[in-house]
């Protein structure tokens, strides 16, 4: 087994261990912590896939951004442990049922998929790379891209609309 | 990749860090020594020549001190917050070139942990992460200062990445690269950045103030109204990595500035003493003394800006909560983006301009 091979089963190994971790664990904040983790490790995949502006952006933006925000809320909510009890019978039994739905979905899907021949040989490395990213998007798919912003434009705006300040006095 | 290569890798990353941390070790033996200076007394002159020995003294200190963690304060996670805070304080200096190249038996070995066509938002993503030593350790001390310090330093830090983000998008644009040795090699013969984007240095500098917590915006301390903020329950070295953390991302922050806007290892006149010291000593000789005055001009200045820090610290008085907050998003957010257009048209129109002038 080449170095590539090993050191994508151990990454592998642990993305499956801290995502498991996430949902086992009791305490929400070592779940956000676990989360985290997880976004790592597939952060390291995507430099073992030579697709390192995808791996820099996805720390950026999930670890750096999103999970911060996560960490925030439920810093706040203060979530005792013993209260996560309250959970009747009836909701562990729907979550199992659903949680089994979306896998036997997901497994069945994945046994459908033909992975396309794939010739190593001929396969462009710099693929990945920030310059071919962004000729692909700014020139290939340039109006998908500038929908997409536009998008995240007016969910900024409406983001902004709800976050305004109400008419009346100010409370800090 | 073979055997020499690596061990050379791993000898210049252990060489970079080691040099971080005493950079960062003796910054706090300058930050008293500047703010005696300022003060008009002599700051710490008992330890060693000059106080020199100082910081070994307050290692030796912290280190003695009882470890402490209260009793209802979660035990692996109030460890595990000084901890990040080191980490993501030291994995930032990998990527910076603190030289040009060094030529030995044939090999040129470049002055620079890792080389990554990604530099840029390595460091952006490292910076990002800095929030999480905050957050964690405050949260774990289980104590209401400190989780109000800390989620005061993390959304402080979020909402002046975000300005600090588009200003450098607007060096990105002018030099087309995000790594860090390809953008030192265009700041050549002069070309330093900070001629062509004034106003995007400016803001960087204020934004890299807010990321380290200094004054003007060092409020996760506060002691008016936070006790000590997000380490009020910290003690011993877990306090002292916190502290020290501070002034390793003082260092990287400006190493980072002096790479982006002043030219890094360029100065001026440098092809001249290039080619006086290739034929007094030789090619090799040569080249290696040169690239050796080249780092140590950008190691002056770095420590210039570590000063600059420490002058502004001893200098300025603390803003207000909400005065920080309107300054990141209300002016430097709006004036970065102005920034990015202003950098876009210059490329776009004046630049085909001036060139077809110069010619």
């Amino acid at each position: 087994m080449n170095s590539t091979v090993s050191f994508f089963y151990f990454l592998s190994f642990l993305t499956v261990l801290s995502a498991v971790m996430v949902v086992v664990s009791r305490n929400p904040i070592h779940s956000v912590l676990y989360l985290i983790l997880t976004f790592f490790t597939l952060s390291g995949h995507y430099i073992l896939l030579n697709a390192q502006f995808l791996a820099a952006v996805n720390i950026i933006v999930y670890a750096g951004a999103i999970m911060v925000l996560f960490l925030f809320v439920i810093m706040f909510l203060n979530m005792k442990q013993d209260n996560e009890e309250s959970k009747t019978n009836l909701t562990k039994i729907a979550a199992t049922i659903v949680g089994g739905t979306v896998f036997v979905i997901l497994f069945g899907a994945y046994r459908k998929t033909a992975i396309a021949p794939f010739n190593p040989e001929q396969y462009d490395s710099q693929v990945g790379m920030i310059e071919s990213l962004g000729k692909l998007l700014f020139r290939d798919y340039l109006l998908p891209f500038e929908l997409a912003s536009i998008l995240l434009l007016v969910a900024m705006v409406g983001a902004v609309m709800l976050g305004k300040r109400e008419i009346g006095e100010r409370h800090f | 990749m073979d055997l020499t290569e690596f061990l050379v890798k791993t000898a210049t990353i252990f060489v970079v860090f080691v040099l971080t941390l005493v950079i960062a070790m003796y910054s706090t033996w300058a930050e008293r020594k500047v703010a005696g200076f300022i003060q008009d007394r002599s700051g710490p002159n008992r330890a060693g020549w000059g106080g020199l020995l100082q910081p070994m003294a307050d290692a030796g200190k912290m280190f003695f001190k009882e470890d402490f963690i209260p009793a209802l304060a979660n035990k692996w996670l109030f460890i595990a917050g000084p901890s990040l805070a080191m980490l993501t304080a030291m994995l930032a200096s990998a990527v910076i070139p603190f030289g040009s190249t060094i030529r030995v038996a044939g090999h040129e070995v470049a002055m620079q942990g890792v080389e990554s066509n990604i530099g840029i938002l390595y460091v952006f993503g490292v910076v990002a992460l800095g929030v999480y030593g905050i957050m964690v350790g405050g949260w774990a001390s289980n104590n209401k200062f400190s989780l109000l310090g800390a989620i005061r330093a993390a959304s402080q830090n979020i909402s002046y990445e975000v300005a600090m983000g588009l200003s450098l998008i607007a060096i990105l644009m002018m030099s087309s690269s995000l790594s860090l040795g390809e953008i030192v090699a265009q700041q050549h013969g002069m070309n330093w950045n900070i001629f062509y984007q004034p106003l995007g240095f400016i803001i960087f500098i204020t934004c890299s103030f807010a990321e380290c917590n200094r004054v003007p915006f060092d409020l996760p301390e506060c002691e008016t109204e936070l006790v000590g903020g997000y380490h009020t329950e910290y003690g011993s070295m877990k306090l002292g990595f916190y502290l020290f953390a501070e002034y390793i991302n003082m260092f990287i922050s400006s190493a980072i500035i002096s790479v982006l806007y002043f030219g890094g290892y360029n100065y001026p006149g440098m092809d001249f003493v290039y080619q006086q010291l290739v034929k007094a000593l030789g090619a090799d000789t040569g080249h290696n003394v040169a690239t050796l005055i080249g780092t140590a001009v950008f190691f002056g200045k770095a420590l210039f800006f570590i000063f600059f820090y420490m002058w502004v610290r001893w200098t300025i008085p603390r803003f207000r909560y909400d005065q920080l907050m309107n300054l990141g998003w209300k002016k430097l957010i709006p004036l970065a983006i102005f920034n990015i257009i202003i950098t876009g048209a210059a490329v776009l129109f004046l630049k085909p301009l001036v060139t077809a002038w110069l010619n």
